[in-house]
């Protein structure tokens, strides 16, 4: 089944609060904020973001400056930048981005379990597999 | 045996690497860095800050798993920044106002080797935040060179397991200024004692402080 993919241009200037239900690109500058819960919302190579971003999982190519939080995952491309706190079970950060701010990566409904860590081992790859990336319409 | 006999005298031999990686990024053995990670262990949620670049896996292997909450403050970016405006004066200053973390709400603290690119006035005011961002019995990784190298880098140190870690050279504006004493390290950690120390084959000391209750 095709997936839905809304592209946000590069000239395109939004301020307030976006909410979605599909997949969304932003190449453009977005201030305010982004609600996609159960979609993957891509910060492309031009897009700049001020704002509060919930999605399912993120991926950042442009700029962000605000709190992000994902259920799936946030993963930070080279060259992609964020300044502001991150919240998600999953995060990758490639060599060359840029980060600032904190990571928590506890997971949402484990509470009450124990959270008692493993023991120390090999971390995971710098970054995690290549996801698809949405094709702008 | 007394602190400063365990703590590890000056040498100058050459770095000594156990093992060199695809990408040529030596790789050398750690002996304080599984004590570190103990210490995190032993909290729940424990809060990390990283005064280094952020390393994807290092996020990935704290977070992941050990269940850190971890705070990135690339301080080597700051120094960096003031060294290329010309404005190193205002670098202590800079830094009593750089940490947002609450007193004693940080678990551990990893340090690097920070310390040994900054001049007296600006690590005696880094220490002292560290110190008040630190928890009671928190844990505090530095490392310290026993001789000032030449070449003008910095190191992000990149876990590969709890005992080895990667060392990967970026270019820098600033060299480490004079390798410093074990006394004085200790003396600028005023609230701190020394819990292990450990002298590496590459001569990096590497000094695992704990906050003292």
């Amino acid at each position: 089944m095709e997936k839905d993919i809304v592209n946000i241009g590069k000239s395109v200037v939004i301020k307030g609060e976006l909410n979605g239900s599909e997949d969304l690109t932003i190449e453009g500058h977005v201030e305010g904020t982004i609600q996609l819960k159960e979609h993957v919302l891509t910060i492309g190579p031009n897009g700049k973001i001020k704002a509060q971003v919930f999605a399912k999982s993120v991926i950042v190519l442009g700029e962000v400056t605000g709190n992000v939080t994902a259920s799936d995952k946030v993963d930070i491309r080279d060259n992609g930048s964020v300044d502001g706190d991150i919240i998600s079970p999953r995060v990758a950060i490639a060599e060359g981005a840029h980060f600032r701010g904190s990571v928590d990566m506890q997971r949402k409904g484990t509470a009450g379990q124990s959270t008692a860590p493993k023991p120390a081992a090999a971390p995971q790859a710098a970054t995690a597999q290549p996801q698809p990336q949405p094709a702008a319409r | 045996m007394g602190l400063l006999d365990r703590l590890a005298p000056r040498r100058d031999a050459e770095p000594a690497p156990i093992a060199a990686t695809a990408a040529d990024d030596p790789v050398f053995a750690t002996k304080a860095l599984r004590k570190f990670l103990t210490s995190l262990t032993s909290r729940e949620a424990p809060v990390l800050l990283d005064l280094g670049p952020v390393v994807g896996s290092n996020v990935g292997f704290f977070g992941e798993t050990l269940g850190c909450k971890i705070f990135v403050e690339d301080i080597y970016a700051d120094l960096e920044r003031h060294v290329r405006e010309g404005t190193l004066d205002a670098f202590p200053e800079f830094l009593r106002k750089r940490f947002p973390q609450a007193d004693g709400s940080v678990d551990g603290i990893l340090c690097w080797d920070l310390i040994d690119y900054l001049d007296r006035a600006s690590a005696q005011a880094l220490a002292a935040e560290l110190v008040r961002v630190l928890r009671a019995d928190g844990a505090l990784l530095g490392f310290f060179a026993t001789a000032q190298p030449k070449e003008v880098r910095y190191t992000k140190y990149i876990i590969v397991d709890e005992v080895n870690l990667k060392h990967r050279t970026y270019p820098s504006s600033r060299a480490r200024q004079a390798a410093l004493l074990n006394r004085d390290i200790i003396r600028m950690f005023t609230g701190l004692r020394v819990s292990d120390s450990f002298l590496l084959q590459n001569n990096l000391r590497e000094i695992l402080f704990r906050k003292t209750v």
